[in-house]
């Protein structure tokens, strides 16, 4: 409990630091999936560790002890956690559960409203073209989802770009990309720690889809102008001004997609997987630990009553029968 | 990724594949300046379409009311219905511009670029695309005044 109950918050700040920074060198697909799965353990393994800490320091409050009917001496003798670090904890947790609350309630209106806006848009077919000079595309996802291009992008793309920029977004309702985005950002709500994850897991979504449509294309060429000269397109007829914090994802894109697709490797995968199982182990030891320390303080409180009983015969056992859980190896002593 | 099978267009179905193939004859009619022939667009759509399957698509479209068409020649030639597409694009444009916080279930295609992207992106693309031009109409000759033969 010692140690292991703050294994999977090292974890989490370590995954937080490295998987943004490994996550887009790596093969899109993969990676995307490797951050859902990080950022899925660790946020679980934040709660799980704030919960049981949480739950150390509210074990050693007598009122609780009296409902638990657990002794408050046994617990403290087992030196679980001090009452200041217990209490930050349950103020990080109610912090991570009301972040997650407002994050999903905010993620479930958007969601449904893109939802009413993909039956909103004209027509019946997966493109919806709007009428305007602004090069803009976007995939708007929902039940089926839409394409919605303007008129602007079609018109400063070739035939084959068309092609792949149709591709891209169609690639991005196939798999469904929303659901990754929408993990991220909750996870993200659990654990401000792990918004990096998000912003790098936008990143790999965009390569994933790049990817898929040089498949489609044939010809990762084509895609890396289409890219580029969209991107140079919405420059040039953005009037407010271009922010520098996007930090270059377009280039980095053209730049991979004009390489060879990239190596699959294992390595990265297996550090990450082997990281995942040790926040999962030691999250469930501590969870043992933790409910060890409860089943000894019941077994103590128990024997405190049954000494109480035994030396004033009338009285009854002030919590009945306390020992029959818990401690099947101890001797019955009721009635 | 070169392992998917549904990626192959005789795995797709049908009614998907239909699907995609309105979708490039709307991006072709929306990306050109003249409305254009049957024809025409099936040789700005990719792979080897048949003839047939555009007409098709077309006449689908334009009994949908997305497309007018006017008579070319011995067919017609269609251009895209864009009364719709402006009504959306002024809400769409309401949306994007105040970039509101439901900007975040949008998966856009491209972010915004800061001034040393652009010029990095310049260079790969001349590097890669052969010379820079100011856009894909210049390298296609349109045919505007070709006929076709329509039903």
């Amino acid at each position: 409990m010692l140690i292991s109950v703050y294994v999977p918050l090292l974890i989490t700040m370590v995954v937080a630091v490295f998987a943004p920074r490994a996550a887009p060198l790596l093969a899109p697909r993969p990676a995307a999936w490797s951050l859902v799965s990080a950022a899925l353990v660790a946020s679980l393994g934040w709660l799980g560790s704030l919960a049981l800490l949480a739950f150390a320091g509210l074990a050693q409050l007598p009122e609780v002890a009296e409902e638990g009917r657990w002794s408050v001496a046994a617990v403290r003798a087992s030196d679980p956690v001090y009452l200041t670090v217990a209490g930050i904890a349950a103020l990080a947790l109610l912090a991570s559960v009301t972040g997650l609350a407002v994050a999903a309630t905010r993620q479930l209106r958007h969601l449904r409203w893109a939802r009413r806006e993909c039956r909103l848009l004209p027509g019946d077919t997966e493109l919806a073209v709007l009428d305007m000079e602004l090069p803009e595309a976007f995939a708007l996802p929902g039940a089926p989802g839409r394409i919605v291009v303007s008129r602007g992008m079609l018109r400063c793309l070739g035939d084959r770009e068309r092609e792949a920029l149709l591709a891209h977004e169609r690639a991005h309702l196939r798999c469904r990309h929303h659901l990754f985005q929408t993990l991220w950002r909750l996870t993200a709500a659990v654990n401000p720690l792990l918004r990096p994850l998000s912003g790098a897991g936008g990143f790999v979504l965009e390569r994933w889809a790049d990817e898929e449509a040089a498949v489609r294309v044939g010809d990762r060429t084509v895609v890396a102008r289409a890219v580029g000269r969209a991107a140079l397109a919405t420059s040039a007829n953005r009037s407010r001004p271009a922010l520098a914090a996007t930090g270059g994802a377009v280039p980095q894109r053209v730049r991979a997609l004009l390489a060879p697709p990239p190596p699959r490797r294992a390595l990265p995968f297996v550090a990450g997987a082997a990281l995942l199982v040790m926040c999962c182990a030691s999250l469930a030891d501590a969870a043992g630990d933790s409910e060890q320390m409860i089943e000894t303080a019941q077994h103590a409180a128990c024997v405190t009553a049954q000494a109480a009983a035994t030396s004033a015969q009338p009285l009854v056992p002030p919590h009945g029968p306390c020992c029959a859980h818990g401690r099947p190896d101890s001797p019955p002593h009721q009635h | 990724m070169h392992d998917r099978k549904s990626d192959e267009p005789g795995a797709t179905s049908g009614r998907r594949a239909r699907g995609e193939l309105e979708s490039g004859v709307l991006a072709a009619l929306y990306g050109s300046d003249e409305p254009l022939t049957a024809r025409q667009v099936k040789d700005r759509l990719p792979g080897d379409l048949a003839y047939t399957t555009v007409l098709t698509i077309l006449s689908r479209l334009h009994d949908k009311g997305m497309l007018v068409r006017h008579r070319a020649g011995r067919g017609y030639a269609y251009a895209p219905a864009r009364d719709e597409a402006t009504h959306t694009a002024d809400r769409m444009r309401s949306l994007l511009e105040h970039g509101t916080d439901r900007e975040a279930v949008l998966t856009r295609f491209v972010s915004e670029l800061s001034e040393a992207d652009e010029q990095l992106l310049q260079r790969l693309l001349s590097e890669h695309g052969g010379p820079q031009q100011g856009g894909p109409q210049h390298g296609e000759p349109q045919h505007t005044g070709r006929t076709d033969e329509g039903p």
